[in-house]
């Protein structure tokens, strides 16, 4: 079910949701988190669809908060969605634009789910400095999209030097797939000593730079990043190489498979796909407070 | 030497178990068909196998490895739990044989003992493998001498062999030790993986969370507090086709001996001193041995078996009917038992336990029903249809908490009225809870104990059940109690003695 309250306020978006859980049976028990995702327009139902996926995981009530700032008019029109039209959770989308936007915060307390924790995401565009925001201060976890930024290595540098336990990067997320499987063929080689070791991955791709951050600082070695593999640039992340004394670890990914080749046992391969971003938030959903592993890259190598 | 990924506790990374092989034994069963093949694809697409894993089938058809790739096709297909991906399937083929042979042949053992040298070299399994022995324990001694015989069950430095076996852990103490003898003969102690798959469910393993993570329910969880706890497990199905199984076993050592006291030790045991297996496993095993039924047996215990009769709106035959039972047998379908755990938390608290077939619901459930307050605020008409406080645990089907108390009727008067709490897992974590047998048969992989019991948790059970079972043997015929119903009459009566009755699950 959709409502639709255009040139609403908050007040009356709450006894919305309260008529609607009387008649409707529409409940909000059992949802565990509020997730508070802030977007602009031309984002708005792709984020929709992606938070509504997670949130058959994770049951929450969404918060969209989609913000035009440019337009004269100071208006604020809400669309609640329910039931069917909402996956597990409900979904609120705020339009919010002119002067309603000088206090968003005002926005969303009104609607947050009591003593639940909050999730804040920037699907779109993600600020500086997540936890200086109005959404990052309330929020206890905060999902940032590298990847979408013009300069993504600028932008961890400036995450670095504002980050706040909570804070998280969906690079950092699209990379533990290949982080569980190196560990696990590295438990194999424990006795031998690392000497060297390359990602190949895109120049422009956080996920490929984290990962190439984190090798290197668990491996103490320096880790290059190579752009090219077999004479072809690189999407993304295709490969991993890790050198022993006298010998050599790969791991290269074409389509969905990652080949490995490895001292002292068959070649062999393993499924590795691509992550979607609704595998990457339903990961992220899963571990609220603060991940020590992104902060430790995060911290060393862009502050 | 340490692996220089494994920094600190990362939670995100997952346990992925190093390169093994498991080498399955019965795969023409149900179980394997409907839950260990589905469950290995599952584990497969969550990306937690490893690269070289290998599966190999063992079994008497005359099959190929083509055929035998065919039954895990059709096996996961209708059965897996996550989505059907043609990728995934393909990465699980590469590492699938097929074995033929009878469990008594011994070329058949050299031919699979090639097999798994050839996954070895070609795979990369690096000598590592797990044996699955889905059959009856009749075929244990056989298999197991063969697997010695062969050098199969024999590891190289570095490497592993293990086996899982499933339940009957035996029938009574006797043969379960019996039993253990042959397995223990050629398997070390910490290498054999006991599967009860109810240890492998959540809800069971959120027994410990709910006990021990919280501040909320520790302290009351006594039997200062606590006047008494029921343990059900009730199927609304027969025997079906097991009945070449199931008579002369019945519910007792069917299900009681292993589920029902299994979760009558996570429900009573002490605060182990960490998640250690060998913590845990002390502390449950400390509760089993102050674990006893009260004499009279025959006061304190019931049985029955279900007669034939309509159950919601089908015709049913009773269990002497049934095909392939003797119809002069005194097998139970249905046993209910009052148990006393003598230690200082539970002093004067019973447990009672119940479990069997063709009851009303399917329902598993640990109820633990409180003591009243006294009532000296509230007259005796106020709080008339004021019940018991309550905490259930639902195990399955609905999985969750239930919490009991009493509210004011809204009105003028003060009439205090039953009201629940309900947390239900599917709501607060829609997330698909895995299987038992994909966390079981990944710990297994991974050689990690903490859900299987071990040897001495089995005898202690069939130490707390050959008395009852004995005494029943001198009884002559169980109970009868109608299809749909909760049991026999004498069930009630046995409560109704100590001042209590059943509650509806």
């Amino acid at each position: 079910m959709i409502v639709e309250l255009p040139q609403t306020t908050i007040s009356k978006v709450s006894k919305k949701l309260q008529e609607l859980r009387e008649s409707g049976g529409v409940v909000s028990l059992g949802r565990v988190l509020t997730l508070i995702v802030e977007t602009d327009l031309e984002h708005l139902e792709e984020a929709v669809a992606c938070a509504n996926g997670a949130s058959r995981l994770h049951p929450s009530r969404i918060i969209v908060l989609a913000t035009s700032a440019q337009a004269a008019e100071s208006r604020l029109d809400v669309e609640i969605r329910v039931g069917g039209d909402a996956g597990a959770s409900e979904v609120i989308i705020l339009r919010a634009q002119g002067e309603v936007l000088s206090n968003k915060e005002s926005l969303v307390t009104g609607l947050l789910l009591p003593d639940a924790p909050v999730v804040a995401w920037w699907p779109a565009q993600s600020p500086e400095n997540p936890s200086g925001t109005e959404i990052g201060a309330i929020a206890s976890r905060r999902i940032t999209e590298s990847a979408n930024e013009p300069d993504p290595i600028a932008y961890l540098r400036s995450l670095a030097k504002n980050y706040q336990p909570g804070d998280g990067d969906m690079a950092w997320t699209r990379i533990t797939l290949w982080r569980s499987q190196l560990t696990a063929l590295m438990d194999l080689h424990q006795g031998r000593k690392v000497t060297a070791a390359t990602v190949y991955g895109s120049a422009s791709s956080p996920s490929a730079h984290l990962l190439a951050d984190w090798l290197g600082l668990n491996l103490g070695v320096d880790v290059a990043l190579e752009t090219q593999l077999d004479g072809e640039l690189v999407q993304g992340i295709g490969g991993v190489e890790i050198t022993f004394d006298s010998a050599k670890l790969s791991m290269i990914r074409t389509n969905q498979v990652a080949h490995i080749s490895q001292p002292d046992a068959p070649d062999t391969s393993v499924l590795l796909p691509r992550r979607t971003d609704l595998d990457s938030l339903i990961e992220d959903m899963r571990f609220l407070g603060e991940d020590l592993g992104y902060a430790q890259v995060l911290l060393r190598e862009y502050r | 030497m340490t692996n220089p990924l494994r920094g600190f506790e990362d939670r995100r990374l997952q346990k992925i178990a190093g390169p093994s092989g498991l080498i399955m034994f019965g795969v023409t069963g149900d179980l394997s068909r409907k839950k260990l093949l589905p469950a290995i694809y599952d584990l497969l697409n969550r990306g937690l196998l490893p690269p070289a894993f290998s599966l190999v089938g063992f079994a008497r058809r005359d099959w190929s490895t083509e055929d035998f790739v065919s039954v895990v096709h059709d096996a996961v297909k209708q059965h897996a739990r996550t989505a059907w991906s043609e990728e995934v399937w393909l990465q699980l083929v590469k590492g699938i044989r097929f074995v033929s042979g009878q469990h008594g042949d011994p070329e058949a053992f050299e031919r699979l003992k090639q097999v798994v040298d050839e996954l070895d070299q070609e795979r990369g399994t690096a000598g590592n493998h797990t044996f699955y022995l889905s059959i009856p324990p009749r075929d244990f001694p056989l298999v197991v001498n063969q697997l010695d015989e062969s050098g199969l069950a024999k590891a190289g430095p570095g490497q592993f062999r293990r086996v899982v076996i499933e339940k009957p852990f035996g029938s009574n103490l006797e043969t379960a030790r019996e039993l253990n003898d042959v397995v223990e003969r050629v398997f070390p102690e910490d290498s054999i993986f006991r599967i009860d798959h109810y240890l492998g469910k959540e809800t069971v393993q959120n027994i410990l969370a709910l006990r021990f993570a919280n501040q909320l329910f520790e302290p009351i969880w006594n039997g200062d507090n606590i006047d008494h706890v029921q343990i059900t497990m009730a199927e609304d199905i027969g025997i079906g086709g097991r009945a070449g199984y199931y008579d002369g076993i019945g519910a007792a050592r069917d299900v009681i001996q292993n589920h029902l006291l299994q979760l009558l030790a996570l429900t009573a045991m002490e605060r182990p001193a960490s998640f250690d297996a060998a913590e845990l496993r002390e502390a449950k095993e400390t509760v089993l041995a102050a674990t006893r039924s009260p004499e009279p047996l025959d006061e304190h215990t019931a049985r029955g078996q279900y007669a034939s009769g309509w159950q919601g709106g089908e015709e049913v035959k009773g269990f002497l009917e049934e095909d392939g039972i003797n119809p002069q047998s005194v097998t139970e379908t249905f046993a209910a038992m009052r148990l006393d755990v003598h230690t200082p938390r539970w002093s004067g608290t019973p447990f009672y336990l119940r479990a069997g077939k063709r009851l009303g619901r399917r329902v598993t459930e640990i109820a633990l029903v409180f003591k009243r307050p006294e009532h000296n605020l509230f007259g005796e008409g106020a709080t008339s249809q004021l019940g018991e406080n309550a905490l259930v645990i639902r195990v399955q089907p609905n999985e969750g908490v239930t919490i009991r108390f009493g509210s004011k009727i809204p009105g003028a008067s003060m009439q205090v009225r039953d009201v629940t709490m309900d947390f239900a897992y599917g709501h607060a974590f829609t997330e698909d809870s895995p299987e038992a047998y994909e966390r079981l048969i990944l710990d297994a992989l991974l050689g990690e104990p903490p859900l299987f019991p071990r040897q001495r948790e089995v005898e202690l059970s069939w130490e707390i059940l050959d008395p009852i079972v004995e005494a029943w043997e001198h009884q002559g015929a169980p109970e009868e109690y109608a299809p749909g119903s909760w049991g026999t009459a004498s069930a009630d009566q046995m409560m109704a003695r100590d001042g209590r009755a059943w509650r509806r699950p």
